[in-house]
């Protein structure tokens, strides 16, 4: 840092308006790391501006969408300026015969999805408390859900982005139409890069019709071995299911949801088929409200067995379908050997979340034991949230042999580290 | 470096070519040789059978698809091992030899098109499909393995490979990652990029590396979404994970007749509108379907505009949308209809469609096939332009569409042996690309850059666009040896600061956004 807070706030007037620059407070801090001045800007071009002048002296920035999921990826090295998206929060076009949508990144996906409904279509993503969080930050974690099986990911979903790059570069890729492909696909590359490339400013997406129906059954299975038996057989099946998930805890047998979306007459068919594949019994209507448990994952008590489990860890897990049994079984064996309790939700793309629950000496034994178990078959463990003391145990997990890459890439965009540093896989 | 003796060879050659290539406008024949002691090195990775360095056997890949453009490679080497395509990659980043990646060859906008004194690394020997994994929905291919083999490989278990570009039957796994390969289908399923999971690559200084996996979300940058379509400037791909799809339960596809490209347009607005996302809609004009009946007998109804509707999905829901479809149609004037239930109905339906380009023989004796995209409402719009053009030309354009997603095919029809007549249709086919641009659309939907339309890429994108597409390249390849010539529009070094920005000429007249 070549020059003082005061001198880049006197820098930051000639692109900022007084009122969009004020001090941080402790509630801007990232990860216990301080920032001294958030930013505001309005335009595009205003926060490309920021950015620059913040480079230039040396000042480190995070972006901040909705602040959701600020605690995810390492603490930065330093988070000297706050760069937030919340004034840049318009939705720009909604070309819903070309089911197309531009939005700034500042908006909302409630907010999006609300104008979106207006003409019947949606984004067919399911984050992380929508209402707060923004484009620009459910881009930047590449946070998806249940609706992952059925319309891929946001990777598959964006087909146009401008981001801003510490040099004050605004640079757009990709385009407003659904087929394309001029030009490198930056929209990737920024997507789950954690905002260390560049600041997102606006993104396009293709966008879906909202379902005629939508109806969820839950079925319950007695033990792990008929949970995998029956995912197989709707695998195998005709069924056409929007999306597939199964809850495994430590103390409840196993529970698998399943949403078919379409036209009445389609939906009768899908549920007789489903209802062939399993036992009646085992079958029921399920609420809206099951497809929410990934957020309830976060704001579930703490079990009141142990008081001194007064801290948990959420971890976004990968593995591949074949192995949900085994990975279940590793779950139990962790947690049993480090006593933490435990729950998770795994969807049938191989994608999930766990949550431990004990002391938090246990819960780093537990992740370290189940990370390398999982890193062996092929997966990943990823860390969303954890107290505290648990900071400087590394969020993402061993690096591959394409690190290198990955940091040439950085280097490119971000020479001087400004964006987010230290906080992505492998102290990028 | 060079020896004098090997220089001399393609001169010689190079008249031989132009005898057995007549009327070549902008050949560029030329095969200056690497020197023989590095060619040797390339015998001795790849095996006497592996490498072709006489010019008669070179001229085989003097092109891909894209004819109109020939360049002389120095060498051609067939590996057969990811280890063998390193140590060539190893061998070119220590001579400094650009190399060019070659799959089937059918590219269509000259992206394996060889680089003067360059090696081509043909990928067909590599042709193994190494794992198939049904549980998880996932095969794992060498790079020459071809596109319809992994649908046949998975068809018993009732999977498919969703990207289906017309030559699927001869086009490479490799070549279609280097394009990201779209189709007819990828209205509903996504092109190749939405199917490739993960990665082995060996990147332009020899290091063999991996992105992404058969598991989702491996930590970091998403590498392979930018590795597939980045037309083989990136690297080499030598290993690659798709992900299947389960046949679904029913396909259906309608045909029908309108008496326009308009009617058969605003019908696939009012699908679009009722909320439907069909597996395909395909639309062809008046020229194309004379051509396809022409060519293969389809036997599709003689009318202005024709569109195909492929519903697949559970059967209930299929015949209950399938109704909507059909209503939808008859509102906007179709006139014929034709239901293809089974697959030998289906196969019928789709055969005038998938053969339209090469038809355009039976009417034409030459013919360019363009490749660009509007936004969907903009058709009848760029219909109107493009057929002003043509009148104005006086070059007849035949028009198929992907017409859910706004890809055009415009097809200029010329014939050779006129005089201008080629130079005419390419600067037509440009002017079509340009109307694309200025409708908010893009230079190419699935046929990809190229060499073909490099120029084009500093009218769809500005200066700081292109320049950060290069920091990416340069992080990938700071020597830029793969595919050096191919995608931008002016060569660049890496580490050289672009100028200031200058606003797009379509953005400063207020017709366009920056997009």
């Amino acid at each position: 840092m070549t020059a003082t807070i005061s001198s880049i706030e006197r820098n930051l007037c000639s692109v900022l308006g007084a009122e969009q620059i004020r001090s941080a407070s402790p509630t801007d801090a990232v990860s216990g790391v301080q920032p001294q001045i958030v930013l505001e800007p309005t335009t595009e071009r205003q926060l490309a501006d920021s950015l620059r002048l913040a480079n230039e002296d040396g000042f480190t920035v995070i972006p901040r969408g909705g602040a959701t999921k600020l605690a995810w990826g390492n603490p930065p090295a330093r988070a000297d300026l706050v760069l937030s998206t919340a004034r840049l929060n318009r939705v720009l076009e909604h070309a819903h015969s070309d089911l197309t949508v531009i939005v700034e990144a500042g908006c909302t996906i409630q907010t999006l999805q609300e104008t979106l409904a207006q003409r019947g279509q949606r984004l067919a993503v399911d984050p992380l408390w929508p209402e707060k969080a923004t484009v620009g930050g459910v881009l930047s974690t590449n946070d998806s859900g249940a609706l992952r099986l059925r319309f891929g990911a946001l990777r598959d979903l964006i087909i146009g982005v401008t981001i801003a790059l510490p040099d004050g570069t605004l640079a757009s890729s990709g385009g407003k139409v659904v087929k394309n492909v001029a030009g490198y696909d930056l929209p990737k590359l920024v997507t789950g890069a954690l905002g260390t490339l560049g600041i997102i400013t606006r993104a396009v997406f293709r966008l879906h019709p909202l379902p005629h129906n939508s109806h969820s059954f839950s079925i319950m299975t007695p033990n792990l071995a008929a949970t995998r038996e029956l995912i197989f057989a709707i695998q195998n099946s005709k069924l056409a299911h929007t999306a597939l998930q199964s809850h495994f805890t430590d103390e409840a047998m196993p529970t698998s949801d399943i949403l078919f979306e379409g036209t009445e007459a389609g939906l009768d068919a899908q549920a007789a088929q489903l209802r062939a594949l399993c036992k009646p019994a085992e079958l029921l209507e399920a609420p809206p409200a099951v497809w929410n448990t990934r957020q309830d994952l976060w704001s579930s008590s703490t079990p009141q067995a142990d008081p001194e489990a007064a801290s948990f860890v959420i971890a976004k897990v990968s593995l591949l379908p074949s192995d949900l049994a085994r990975v279940v079984e590793f779950f139990h064996r962790a947690a049993d050997s480090n006593r933490v309790r435990w729950k998770s939700l795994i969807y049938a793309t191989g994608l999930g979340c766990l949550r431990l629950d004990g002391p938090s000496e246990n819960l780093c034994h537990a992740v370290l034991a189940l990370r390398s178990s999982l890193e062996k078959l092929g997966g990943s463990l990823v860390l969303l949230h954890r107290p505290a003391e648990l900071f400087s145990l590394d969020a993402w997990g061993t690096p591959g042999d394409s690190l290198s890459l990955m940091k040439a890439i950085k280097h490119q965009l971000d020479p001087a580290s400004t964006l987010n540093p230290d906080r992505f896989l492998g102290g990028i | 470096m060079r020896s004098a003796a090997l220089r001399t060879v393609p001169a010689i050659w190079r008249l031989v070519t132009l005898i057995c290539t007549p009327a070549l406008p902008r050949t560029m024949l030329t095969a200056m040789s690497i020197d023989s002691r590095t060619l040797s090195e390339f015998g001795s990775i790849v095996g006497e059978r592996g490498l072709i360095s006489s010019p008669e056997e070179l001229h085989t890949y003097e092109c891909d698809g894209l004819t109109n453009f020939r360049v002389l490679p120095s060498a051609v080497v067939l590996p057969t091992s990811a280890e063998q395509v390193q140590s060539i990659v190893l061998v070119c980043h220590r001579e400094k030899i650009p190399f060019v990646a070659r799959g089937s060859g059918t590219g269509l906008s000259g992206g394996a098109l060889p680089v003067e004194n360059g090696v081509v690394v043909s990928l067909a020997r590599m042709n193994r499909i190494l794992e198939i994994d049904i549980p998880n929905a996932r095969v794992v291919v060498e790079p020459g393995v071809l596109n319809l083999d992994v649908t046949g490989r998975v068809q018993p278990q009732e999977y498919f490979y969703a990207p289906d570009p017309s030559s699927q039957s001869v086009c490479s796994i490799g070549g279609n990652v280097a394009e990201n390969s779209g189709g007819a289908h990828c209205l509903k399923y996504g092109f190749t990029t939405t199917h490739v999971l993960g990665l082995e690559v060996v990147l332009p200084d020899g290091s063999l590396v991996h992105f992404g996996g058969k598991n989702l979300d491996t930590p970091g940058y998403d590498l392979a979404g930018v590795f597939v379509g980045s037309e083989g400037t990136l690297g080499i791909a030598t290993k690659i994970i798709l992900r299947i799809v389960k046949r679904p339960e029913c396909v259906r596809t309608l045909l029908a007749a309108f008496p326009s490209t308009n009617e058969a347009g605003a019908a696939v607005s009012g699908i679009i509108a009722a909320g439907m996302l069909p597996a395909a809609i395909e639309m062809m004009d008046n020229l194309a379907i004379q051509a396809a009946e022409a060519a293969v007998h389809a036997n599709y109804p003689n009318c202005g505009g024709l569109l195909l509707v492929e519903l697949d999905g559970p059967l209930a829901e299929v015949e209950a949308l399938m109704a909507h479809v059909n209503e939808i149609c008859r509102s906007n004037g179709a006139w014929e209809f034709r239901l293809a239930q089974s697959d030998a109905e289906r196969a019928l339906v789709w055969k005038g469609r998938k053969a339209a380009f090469a038809a355009m023989g039976r009417i034409s004796p030459n013919y360019i096939v363009q490749d660009g995209v509007i936004p969907r409402t903009a058709l009848p719009q760029v219909m109107s332009e493009i057929s002003r053009l043509s009148q104005e030309t006086g070059l007849r354009v035949a028009n198929v569409f992907h017409a859910g997603d706004g890809n055009l095919h415009p097809l200029v029809l010329y014939d050779r042996r006129i005089p201008g007549q080629e130079q005419a249709a390419e600067a037509l086919s440009f002017q079509i690309l340009e109307l694309c641009i200025a409708a908010g659309g893009s230079i190419t939907g699935e046929h990809g850059v190229g060499e073909e339309k490099k120029m084009m890429m500093a009218k769809m994108f500005a200066e700081p666009d292109l320049d950060t597409m290069h920091r990416v390249r340069c992080a990938f390849d700071p020597l830029q040896l793969s595919n050096p010539t191919k995608v931008f529009p002016t060569p660049r070094l890496c580490g050289e600061k672009p100028g200031e920005y200058v606003p797009h000429p379509v953005e400063s007249a207020g017709l366009a956004e920056r997009y």
